[in-house]
């Protein structure tokens, strides 16, 4: 970075911390952009300096999601809430089949938190854009007082566009579909789990964060009569199957041994007494195709980096009562439901 | 998972099945009471029921700490985050109890009390080392098997001049609840001919206080583990025990209980704790010498006398049968609440909160089955 005439003395990201002024419009708040923002998230339309982004969309149908990410901790084994904050909204742009285009990004911080901290975080989400190929080309910031928020909320807002001949919905999921999943469920939520700072067991569990719209790519490439995708982020694969059953008025009936899961996994569970199948994900999705379709997208997704341990774990259903239900390893059945409150250990 | 996969092997489960099924005599009725939450959730999680004859019924017992806890005890919770502002913490489960008003600890929570969820007892030393100008109350709640850990706490926060902490002291003892159900059982209360004894709580007490079940009662006992193999060998350990015309208290859970119990965990229970003359639980009333308190020597600590409460009066919801859930006599499916105002989201009353308590378990994992049965025999 060159000296810039504007702010001789250039902002402390060793030692400052964000002030009320970073928000409130003027100098300090023009040098926060500047030196952090700008600095790290460096692209064409974010330079232009303006409150919006101008670019001509591609022809096709256009897709719009938008995400707010309160992640605690804010770093974690295999990411932080800036990456996490471009995962996650590429992922739910991707799920429409659709090829992610730009990024908008809202910060809300708290007065007092580390310039370091917050560095680290738009560098994080930077590299995380750069890999994707999806720039971050808007922003907005403010600032709340101490103790009115938790360090700093991201809010991110993604554009893609759909290609011709997709519909992927979900409640397009049809009797005799197949159920594949992407990899090993559980594994996000059980590496934040291990770091809270009341659960203190020491655990290798790394998060699956990761931007899926190139698997996606790879998948409707293959079979793009795909029904449905979803990333099972929030209460996990049995919340997005119990939607999916929801929206398409089906059932669904899967096999529990067939669910791909690292046995760490499986044993953090088991000691909390979580049920893993509602843990959150961040770096998996959930693909329902036509049953004579399932092997065709199974290696499409086998042979993805990023789908590498895919597995079919089950079937489509009639069903009125739109139940998911699972056959047990121990030969028993149950049904999978949604998730009642928060998911919380068992006292005894 | 080693040592856990073990437990829910499909082909063992077979084996016992089919071993139950031959050996069951089809004359007779096996009404066998499951007395722990944990029981009760493995019956329902692996569907263990439907690997059972139909003449053997499992019976859900009381052995929910979350569930038996009585509203008035949650009011008294509330009444002191919100009459006196402490920094409440407790486990999980208990945040969604229902309390009096349709209140409960998670909306107190929301109305803007400091309310914990913690996940052990080391926790609620942590906030009250770190927060010395609050005044930090731990909810202890449970059976047998969570108080030795709050005993220690105790012991802890004595030792470490802890002033700012005090024990909201709620744990229950196992053979008074056990007794009071088989003394209400015959032809009005709930009909027994065997019983699953608790696992965990029996690890610390040991086998030996079940005596008076065949004693008094002529009812057999078998102490089960929580894993489906345990409840499924323990089913069968009855069935030959009925056949034979045996009654005597046996132990399945060999790999963790002795006839003594943890004779270092009783001591330590005895020095921090007195046994109350009388306390109230869910659905089977004030039952006499059923709870602990603190112990004299201990009282300092005691939250009940350091934030007394004033306290409305505590009404269940009309219509929820919880207690007689919790005694047996019912089913979830009894209750007309169940499925249609009551669900885990919403939760009317204490069985349909923790996955332990039957009315939760039931509607979880149990209720495609009663739907299929009924669509069967439509």
């Amino acid at each position: 970075m060159t000296t810039n005439p504007r702010f001789p003395v250039r902002l402390d990201l060793k030692q400052g911390t964000v002030d009320m002024s970073h928000g409130a419009g003027g100098r300090a708040m023009a040098q926060l952009i500047a030196e952090l923002f700008q600095h790290f998230l460096d692209n064409e339309l974010l330079a232009q300096g303006n409150d919006q982004a101008l670019f001509t969309p591609p022809p096709g149908r256009l897709v719009m999601s938008t995400d707010g990410h309160v992640i605690s901790p804010l770093f974690f084994p295999g990411g932080d809430i800036g990456s996490l904050a471009v995962h996650g909204t590429i992922n739910d742009v991707a799920m429409a089949g659709a090829r992610p285009l730009y990024l908008a990004a809202g910060f809300i911080l708290e007065e007092g938190f580390p310039l370091a901290d917050l560095a680290r975080i738009v560098e994080s989400m930077a590299a995380a854009a750069n890999a994707a190929g999806v720039p971050v080309v808007t922003g907005d910031t403010k600032v709340v007082e101490r103790g009115k928020g938790d360090g700093v909320f991201i809010t991110t807002t993604g554009i893609g566009v759909v290609p011709e001949g997709l519909a992927i919905s979900g409640d397009q999921a049809r009797p005799g579909d197949a159920i594949l999943v992407s990899g090993f469920i559980g594994d996000h939520g059980v590496a934040i789990l291990s770091k809270r700072e009341n659960l203190g067991f020491g655990t290798e569990i790394q998060s699956d964060s990761a931007a899926l719209h190139e698997l996606v790519a790879t998948m409707v490439a293959a079979v793009p009569d795909i029904h449905c995708l979803r990333d099972p982020t929030r209460g996990g694969l049995a919340t997005t199957l119990n939607e999916f059953a929801h929206q398409s008025q089906v059932g669904m009936r899967i096999r529990e041994e067939a669910i791909p899961m690292r046995p760490e996994v499986a044993a953090a569970c088991e000691l909390l007494g979580l049920d893993p199948l509602y843990v959150a994900n961040e770096g998996k999705l959930i693909a329902i195709c036509p049953g004579a379709r399932a092997e065709t997208l199974l290696a499409a997704m086998r042979g993805h980096p990023l789908g590498s341990a895919s597995a079919i774990i089950g079937e489509v259903v009639a069903d009125p009562l739109h139940f998911v239900q699972m056959e047990t390893r121990f030969g028993g059945g149950r049904v999978v439901d949604w998730l009642a409150g928060e998911q919380l250990p068992r006292i005894c | 998972m080693k040592y856990v996969d073990e437990f829910r092997d499909q082909r063992l489960a077979r084996g016992l099945a089919t071993a139950i099924a031959a050996e069951a005599d089809p004359a007779r009725q096996y009404r066998l009471m499951e007395f722990c939450g944990g029981h009760t959730h493995a019956i329902f999680r692996y569907g263990v029921q439907h690997l059972m004859p139909p003449n053997l019924r499992f019976i859900h017992g009381p052995g929910c700490p979350v569930c038996v806890l009585p509203m008035a005890r949650i009011d008294q919770a509330i009444a002191m985050a919100t009459q006196h502002q402490v920094t409440l913490c407790t486990y999980g489960d208990l945040m969604r109890v229902p309390a009096s008003g349709r209140m409960s600890l998670l909306k107190t929570k929301a109305a803007g009390a400091d309310i914990r969820m913690v996940y052990s007892t080391q926790d609620v030393l942590r906030i009250a080392r770190a927060e010395p100008e609050r005044q930090v109350v731990f909810l202890a709640i449970g059976f047998e098997t969570t108080t030795p850990p709050t005993a220690v706490a105790i012991k802890t926060a004595r030792a470490e001049g802890l002033t700012n902490l005090s024990f909201f002291c709620n744990h229950v003892l196992t053979p008074s609840a056990l007794h009071t159900i088989l003394a209400t059982a015959g032809p009005e209360g709930v009909q027994l001919d065997g019983i699953l004894g608790p696992s965990h709580v029996s690890t610390l007490i040991g086998s030996r206080p079940y005596a008076f079940v065949p004693r008094e009662f002529g009812v057999p006992v078998v102490i089960a583990g929580f894993e489906p193999l345990d409840v499924m060998q323990s089913a069968l350990m009855l069935v030959r025990q009925i056949n034979e015309g045996r009654c005597e208290v046996e132990n399945q859970y060999s790999r963790a209980v002795t006839e003594e119990g943890n004779p270092r965990a009783l001591e330590l229970m005895a020095e921090v704790f007195k046994i109350r003359p009388s306390f109230e639980w869910r659905g089977l009333g004030f039952l006499p010498e059923s709870a602990l308190a603190l112990a004299d020597a201990y009282a300092d600590l005691d939250a009940e006398r350091r934030f007394p409460v004033s306290l409305g009066e505590s009404r269940e919801v009309k219509g929820c049968e919880c207690p007689a859930i919790l005694r047996g006599v019912k089913q979830p499916t009894d209750c007309k609440l169940f499925g249609t105002v009551c669900t885990p989201d919403n939760p009317m009353g204490s069985c349909m909160v923790s996955s332990e308590g039957a009315c939760a378990a039931y509607w979880g994992y149990g209720r495609f089955r009663d739907q299929q049965g009924a669509r069967a025999s439509a």
